[in-house]
């Protein structure tokens, strides 16, 4: 996984509230078998009219928002369908931190997987960094301080410590389960003498 | 300490709790499907890992299947591609895999409890928001990502933090012509789209425990759009009857000690709860939504609402949005809005007391002559027993097509799916802009309530039609 540390950018808004994860990537470009390449699809239906064409007064087609590295969005970003397509289509966009005020908590887990940063701020910040956006004004990010830098202002967020040593490591965390494998083989010993059933044996 | 359901199970699955309260939770029960699985096999053979457990894993194709004729196979390609993927997959793996020829295909989350695989006390994951509806046997059941589906495949445990315990109480008894699709829709409207955000919800109080196995399965299933990963009830004799028999229940000795385990969750009493919600059944009406989420809903006898009223300038925006999208106007009725589709299927409601109940009201009936209704069985299972109480032909008489099995138009990614500006009473689960095909207009409804929806031609109330 690609590690994260700090980013620097100016952030695309997107001000509506409970953005679904079918409007970050829909249903038809599930069907892939890769992780790659979704990023043309992000937000497809905000983003292409019904010929395909790009419709341009949506945010992430304006420059220098397609380049945005940062999404700041209303409440309850990536509610919805489990769906891991929609962090890989943000990360294949360029997008590698979203801020909202709150995350449905799959995509919030989903993300952690995939080197992207969800910030939670409280929703007067979010109207205050909006306002870099709108004047095309870069933020910072710093995930080891545990900070978000605008202007001469900085505001501090929380991320759960575990999280944030696997995004600042880029580290993979199947390999650090199975680390545990004899407390895994122990717990499965005692299942196996406690609960047979559930082995079907 | 009293401990809740949750709490129980929570406790009985822990194979490492570290300091900072992350830890890794041991996983039962592992489904798998076509759509969130490529990518996790592919990144166990790029590591060169195993599948820790196959036993205790289970896979079915149902996102993407036709649900008509299947003798010819797939013919979308990325679909047919996406299908063999997960045939290839599950037999280089040793995962056990129901496939499309195989009559006990279906919809995942309506397989695993017609196997026996879905039982009390375990934890179960897959690939899928919808894992919830598990719940309703008492076992913590929840969605996840691809990523996740890759750790439990390897190591048959997940990284986790302990959620907050959140109980909702419904009391008393419904009116005729109301279930438990509308319990769920009164639910979230009242506690919102991210109401239950880092909670398990435990539905509890005598409506619930009155509810059948497959009433209750409807109420956990839309936990999600609650904003809660997972929703359980305590599991009874109901569940015990249910699960007695299936093929993949405990048998003998195994049974007898099963049971006894079973019968011990449940929330003690004093338990702590985060939250805690009050419901009177008595007051619940047939429900449905009319904007573009799960919580914007209304009774059968509502009205559209106004953004006008609206003072807070963000939900007044969200308003005007869905109503736009809606192609409605403030202040309509309910009872007026014209629909050119119905939807009768889901993990929400495409099992068989979802099709009795649509069928009850169907029966002798035609649907109106401009609506284009279908019924698509939760599973082949499903469909059989349909067909033997003779349901497919009340449905096809009074104007449905009657389909193969699998998750269909709930989000269009087979061939089923709305054109855009077409509306749709739906018995699935989500209503969101395009999730039933681009530009297309969901009303979620309960099985009943989209039958009269078929016969009226617009949404109209299914008490209307009740004897």
């Amino acid at each position: 996984m690609q590690k994260f540390s700090t980013l620097k950018s100016i952030p695309a808004y997107l001000p509506i509230v409970n953005i679904d994860t079918d409007m970050i990537i829909p249903k038809q470009f599930l069907k892939t078998i890769k992780r790659t390449g979704l990023g043309k699809n992000l937000f497809f239906e905000m983003r292409y009219d019904d010929k395909g064409k790009e419709i341009n007064d949506f945010v992430l087609n304006k420059t220098p928002f397609n380049k945005s590295k940062i999404l700041i969005a209303g409440k309850n970003f990536g509610c919805g369908s489990s769906r891991e397509h929609a962090p890989w289509a943000l990360l294949d966009f360029g997008i590698t931190c979203v801020i909202s005020s709150s995350f449905a908590d799959i995509f919030h887990n989903n993300c952690f997987k995939n080197g992207i940063l969800p910030i939670i701020l409280n929703d007067d910040i979010i109207k205050e960094l909006s306002e870099y956006a709108n004047r095309k004004e870069e933020i910072f990010v710093d995930l080891n301080e545990e900070k978000v830098i605008y202007g001469n202002n900085e505001v501090r967020f929380k991320v759960d410590p575990f999280k944030k040593k696997c995004l600042l490591e880029g580290l993979d965390d199947i390999a650090l389960s199975l680390n545990k494998f004899k407390k895994i083989e122990s717990f499965e010993k005692d299942l196996k003498s406690q609960k047979p059933w559930i082995f079907n044996d | 300490m009293p401990n809740t359901l949750y709490d129980k199970i929570w406790n009985d699955h822990l194979v490492d709790q570290q300091t900072d309260g992350t830890a890794l939770l041991f996983v039962d029960r592992h489904l798998v499907h076509e759509v969130t699985s490529p990518q996790a096999f592919e990144g166990l053979r790029n590591s060169n890992r195993k599948v820790r457990h196959p036993k205790l894993t289970l896979a079915v194709a149902d996102h993407n299947v036709p649900t008509t004729d299947r003798s010819k196979g797939i013919s979308d390609k990325e679909s047919k591609i996406q299908v063999d993927t997960l045939e290839a997959n599950c037999k280089e793996f040793g995962i056990k895999l129901f496939g499309m020829g195989d009559k006990r295909q279906g919809i995942v989350h309506i397989i695993g409890p017609e196997q026996g695989f879905t039982q009390p006390g375990t934890v179960i994951v897959c690939g899928d928001s919808h894992t919830a509806t598990h719940g309703a046997f008492g076992s913590l059941a929840f969605g996840i990502g691809t990523s996740e589906v890759e750790h439990v495949l390897a190591t048959q445990t997940l990284v986790q933090k302990k959620a907050k315990n959140f109980r909702i109480n419904v009391e008393g008894k419904l009116p005729l012509g109301v279930t438990s699709k509308d319990v769920i829709l009164q639910i979230i409207g009242k506690i919102g789209t991210a109401g239950g955000t880092g909670c398990v919800i435990e539905y509890a109080g005598d409506l619930i425990r009155s509810l059948s196995v497959e009433q209750r399965m409807t109420i956990c299933n839309m936990t999600i759009e609650g904003g809660a990963r997972a929703g359980l009830i305590a599991p009874d004799e109901k569940i015990f009857k249910y699960l007695e028999g299936k093929p993949m229940s405990p048998k003998g000795k195994n049974w007898e000690n099963a049971l006894e385990y079973w019968k011990n969750l449940k929330s003690d009493d004093g338990a702590k709860f985060d939250k805690e919600v009050n419901l009177k059944a008595e007051e619940i009406l047939p429900m449905i939504t009319w904007g573009t989420s799960p919580q914007d809903v209304i009774t059968i006898d509502g009205k559209i609402p106004n953004p006008q009223n609206e003072k807070n300038e963000d939900k007044k925006n969200s308003l005007e949005r869905a109503l736009n999208y809606m192609g409605l106007k403030p202040n309509m009725a309910a009872k007026d809005i014209k629909i050119d589709k119905v939807f009768i299927g889901s993990c929400t409601n495409g099992r068989i007391e979802d099709l009795r109940e649509a069928a009850k009201i169907l029966k002798d009936k035609k649907i109106a002559s401009h609506v284009h209704a279908m019924v698509v069985p939760g599973s082949g299972l499903v469909k059989e027993q349909a067909e033997q109480e003779g349901l497919d032909k009340i449905f096809v008489n009074s104007g449905f097509e009657w389909r193969e099995p699998g998750c269909s138009m709930c989000l269009a990614m087979n061939a089923d799916k709305l054109k855009p500006e077409e509306r749709c009473a739906s018995t699935s689960n989500r209503n969101f802009e395009g999730r039933q095909g681009r530009g297309g207009r969901t009303h979620l409804v309960s099985p009943g309530m989209a039958a009269a929806a078929a016969i009226s031609g617009s949404l109209d109330d299914v008490r209307k039609y009740q004897n």
